[in-house]
């Protein structure tokens, strides 16, 4: 029998490869054994999710397929002009950025959180929420660019008129997503830092015990969210 | 709950609490990547790449980062294949909606041509 080495540092007597699927969703009680009930929950939210943003990039690419009107070139209606000449793309670009280092700081989190370094946690996870934070606010300043070129959900300046639309609902909902992110992110960095899950203390609303995994919980969230971007980077922005 | 149930509770957090113990270096790493891959996918742009030779390396780019992101910031390659199978298999079927709404859209544009010539 094939095994592998789990992820507790012990060695882990349960097949590997196609087997082990087969032995772990046939078994008793639970079929994901070693994440728990918290963590697969949150990656079947995610699941959910994805279909969420796949319907609406889907919608996107119907819209500008089906459409003989020239669809808005996104490398000039989103460039800013800095130093006397346009930069393409450059405010999205930024933000991109900003975006990956705010996943860096909390896969940085995470870590340091199951090395029982709260103090240092929460400082990541408040830089992470910070930077999240900016991302939303360069969003805002995109929005209101937009808005004030006369970008609206029936017309646009430019070309064909399910630019607006599609635009607001993507990155609106994208920014939805980050905002919450932030919130949760402040609640969780609160925890951290009054030792909550050094202490095992219980939880107010599910009244369990108080685990580091939650931050890797959250992190899971966050680095959807990362994840989301670079798809809508993609597809909206590049294509 | 019982006493033997109570036991293996608290066996089970603190098993959980030693959990995903990676080096600080491949983290490290993996954001570099991400902020050279995202800096790749931005010169794509920048240098007007246009037609096949765009759009490959706009989808290279794209599934490189989301790779490293889910394999690596979200711990998926150190899951049991029963998650991963469970997770990522699911959202291979809206590459199926793609192939349906593509063809619906070259319907919608055809008819659009065909009886209302340019008009939207």
């Amino acid at each position: 029998m094939a095994q592998t080495i789990g992820t507790h540092g012990e060695p882990d007597l349960r097949p590997a490869g196609l087997r082990g699927v087969a032995a772990d969703f046939s078994s008793d009680q639970r079929a994901f054994k070693t994440a728990s009930w918290g963590k697969a929950m949150m990656w079947i939210f995610l699941l959910s999710d994805t279909f969420v943003f796949g319907c609406f990039l889907i919608a996107y690419m119907t819209a500008r397929m089906s459409t003989p009107v020239a669809w808005p070139n996104p490398s000039e209606v989103f460039a800013l002009h800095i130093g006397g000449q346009d930069v393409p793309l450059i405010l999205i670009a930024i933000m991109t950025f900003v975006l990956i280092s705010s996943s860096g700081t909390m896969a940085m989190a995470v870590n340091f959180g199951y090395r029982r370094e709260r103090h240092r946690t929460a400082m990541l996870m408040l830089l992470t929420a910070l930077l999240g934070a900016c991302f939303v606010g360069m969003q805002a300043f995109e929005w209101t660019k937009l808005i004030t070129e006369g970008v609206r959900p029936w017309e646009n300046p430019w070309g064909a008129a399910q630019f607006g639309s599609t635009f607001f609902m993507i990155t609106g909902f994208h920014g939805t997503h980050v905002t919450i992110g932030v919130i949760f992110l402040l609640i969780v960095a609160r925890k951290v830092w009054r030792g909550d899950f050094d202490q095992e203390r219980r939880g107010f609303f599910t009244s369990r015990r108080g685990r580091y995994e939650a931050v890797e919980i959250m992190g899971l969230y966050w680095h959807f969210v990362d994840l989301v971007w670079v798809f809508i980077f993609a597809f909206f922005y590049l294509w | 709950m019982n006493e033997t149930t109570a036991h293996a509770h608290i066996q089970a957090g603190q098993q959980l609490q030693t959990g995903q113990q990676h080096p600080i270096r491949l983290y490290l790493f993996v954001w570099g990547m991400l902020f050279v891959l995202s800096a790749f996918s931005y010169m794509v742009d920048y240098l007007g790449l246009q037609g096949y030779l765009r759009w490959t390396l706009i989808l290279l780019f794209m599934m490189l980062k989301a790779g490293l992101i889910v394999a690596v910031f979200m711990h998926m390659a150190w899951e049991r294949l029963a998650l991963v199978y469970a997770i990522l298999l699911p959202p291979l079927l809206v590459l199926v909606f793609v192939a349906l709404m593509v063809s619906e859209a070259d319907y919608t544009i055809f008819t659009r041509l065909a009886f209302f010539g340019t008009a939207p």
